[in-house]
């Protein structure tokens, strides 16, 4: 990694410079989380006075449970539909906003104000849209002959906290792809335009493929928003409930942890959690290497 | 445009008012729900234009609280969440630049070792370490207080990245004058990196301030005295308490005048705000 070309010469002041984040690092981060590793590989009895090293027991235990597999399984779909929900109706709107000239900072203020809606907020909303009693939308649904009641449909619970979830993060994935958008080379548009193709043969067979960097990188954070940051949106609405019909990985470690104070078995998922985060981040950091380079 | 679309135009537009439009209405939905009073919601399906009761719920949440839903007023929580966002915002950016400079002005031991510490903490979010990390704020004796809801969140290795990025542009010869005219790393620091950093220390802020804001699972671990409460965690003690008394003129007040200060902040400072998340991110 590099430095400047010449640098300060002093002995201790990088030291006492970095003294601050390290300090905080090493007694927040680093020590927690090794504190986590540890105790994945341990089981407190239950009156909490003895701790016996079980090896690979609690993996091995969660590894086996169909409420983790199955909390594995709706993370992943939950992932999934968030992601393209949410990136679909970005693409959209950053693609019509790149079309009208005038009026797209206007747009744009009108679109980005939700970044800083608190997950738990737009859960809240979402929830109050959809609640069975005087929401608006189960009236609209209820002409249609859906019934809707998220308290006991779990797949209805799991499509509300889709949609607050997508909701909130639409205006993060439009403002990536506005920028992709308009880093596209007008002189192809073009030149594609003067060979005799549409609007919409362009869009699929020169804009696409250009935007494909900023979709693979939109991709890794939104599935990195979705595993995390929804926290908020889960225990404002469902609460992980019915059932277990919306328990996510992280939802599942606060629950069994805090509420359920099975530490070993909570710290191993954190640990499994902590090795999917690895795996995002190098992909993110291989990926942005690349791109610089191309 | 290369060429005239009519037709094209005005679809666009019509999706773009849609969208717009999908967007804004949880949130008029909420604002409207504030204004009525309570015996609006007693009669089923939800009003879509403004009541009278509009300061009667906002004076209420704001003074007062709600003693029924457990909450302090709101000005307490408000005044939480600015401490908490503004804390959070100040103390990244200061350990990150302070971090960044040492990084890249300076040749010592354990140089790329401490990078490395640093760069870790992209991959702990609160998340995977809720339990350990309260033990430590727990025996540091800082639950219920600033330092413990703060701290734990304040390294940032995305701070740390983009200053160091920024600095390697910093031209050369601005330090090298700096130094010929017998100024010190400090004095150079002071004078002229952190005066030439101004607009990327400002977009940083936008977004730590907002992420600060919106911090929920660390403050419900951290407090349980309503002093300390955040007014994101006063809105899920109202939801609590929303099967029994639905008072939802007073919730949907709460809730908008939690989203108000975020959203202002990126309304104003779009700009800043663009800059900032685009380049964090990279």
């Amino acid at each position: 990694m590099q430095t400047k070309r010449s640098t300060y010469q002093n002995r201790w002041l990088p030291f006492f410079l970095l003294a601050p984040q390290l300090a905080i690092t090493l007694v927040f981060f680093i020590w927690p989380a090794s504190q986590a590793v540890k105790s994945s590989f341990e089981r407190t009895d239950a009156f909490g006075f003895k701790t016996t090293f079980v090896g690979l027991e609690n993996y091995a235990r969660i590894l086996a449970d169909p409420s983790y597999l199955n909390a594995l399984g709706r993370t992943a779909i939950f992932a999934i539909s968030v992601t393209v929900l949410s990136m679909g109706m970005a693409l959209l709107l950053a693609v019509c906003v790149n079309r009208v000239l005038k009026s797209a900072k206007f747009y744009t203020t009108l679109l980005v104000w939700p970044y800083a809606v608190a997950p738990v907020v737009a859960g809240v909303l979402w929830w109050f849209l959809f609640n069975p009693t005087i929401g608006l939308l189960p009236h609209l649904l209820d002409w249609f002959g859906i019934s809707w009641n998220h308290r006991v449909s779990g797949s209805q619970a799991m499509i509300l906290i889709t949609i607050a979830a997508a909701w909130k993060q639409i205006s993060y994935n439009f403002l990536f792809f506005l920028a992709g958008l308009q880093s596209v080379p007008h002189s192809l548009i073009e030149a594609a335009a003067i060979d005799g193709a549409t609007p919409f043969k362009r869009f699929w067979t020169i804009v696409l493929p250009l935007l494909s960097p900023t979709t693979f990188f939109l991709l890794i954070i939104n599935i990195n928003y979705v595993m995390f940051d929804t926290f908020g949106v889960i225990d404002a609405t469902t609460g992980g409930g019915p059932g277990q019909a919306t328990m996510t990985l992280v939802y599942k470690v606060y629950t069994d942890g805090v509420a359920g104070l099975n530490i070993g078995s909570s710290s191993a998922q954190s640990v499994m959690l902590m090795g999917i985060v690895i795996i995002l981040t190098f992909i993110q950091f291989r990926y942005v290497e690349r791109r610089v380079n191309y | 445009m290369v060429e005239r679309r009519p037709f094209l135009n005005i679809l666009t537009h019509l999706v773009l008012i849609a969208g717009v439009l999908i967007v804004a209405f949880p949130v008029y939905v909420a604002f409207i729900a504030s204004t009525h009073e309570p015996s609006a919601f007693v009669r089923g399906v939800l009003p879509l234009t403004p009541g009278d009761n509009l300061l009667e719920s906002y004076g209420q949440m704001l003074n007062a609280g709600w003693q029924v839903g457990g909450t302090p007023p709101v000005w307490l929580m408000l005044g939480n969440s600015l401490i908490m966002a503004l804390t959070i915002a100040i103390g990244k950016i200061s350990i990150s630049i302070l971090s960044a400079f040492a990084i890249v002005y300076f040749r010592f031991p354990f140089r790329m070792l401490a990078f490395w510490i640093i760069f870790i903490t992209l991959m702990l979010p609160v998340e995977v370490r809720i339990i350990p990390t309260y033990a430590v704020v727990a025996n540091l004796g800082m639950l219920n207080s600033y330092a413990g809801l703060t701290l734990p969140l304040i390294a940032s290795a995305t701070a740390t990245f983009l200053f160091r990025q920024f600095f390697m542009t910093v031209p050369e010869e601005l330090m090298e004058a700096s130094r010929v005219d017998g100024a010190g790393p400090m004095k150079f620091f002071k004078d002229i990196l952190l005066p030439v950093s101004i607009t990327n220390i400002a977009a940083l802020f936008v977004i730590m301030f907002i992420y600060g804001w919106v911090q929920y699972l660390w403050p419900l671990l951290v407090t349980t005295d309503e002093d300390f409460y955040t007014i994101v965690l006063g809105i899920k003690r109202l939801m609590a308490s929303s099967d029994r008394v639905p008072a939802w003129n007073l919730i949907m007040a709460t809730v908008t005048l939690a989203m108000l200060p975020p959203v202002l902040v990126v309304l104003f400072m779009q700009k800043l705000f663009v800059k900032g998340l685009t380049e964090t991110e990279k």
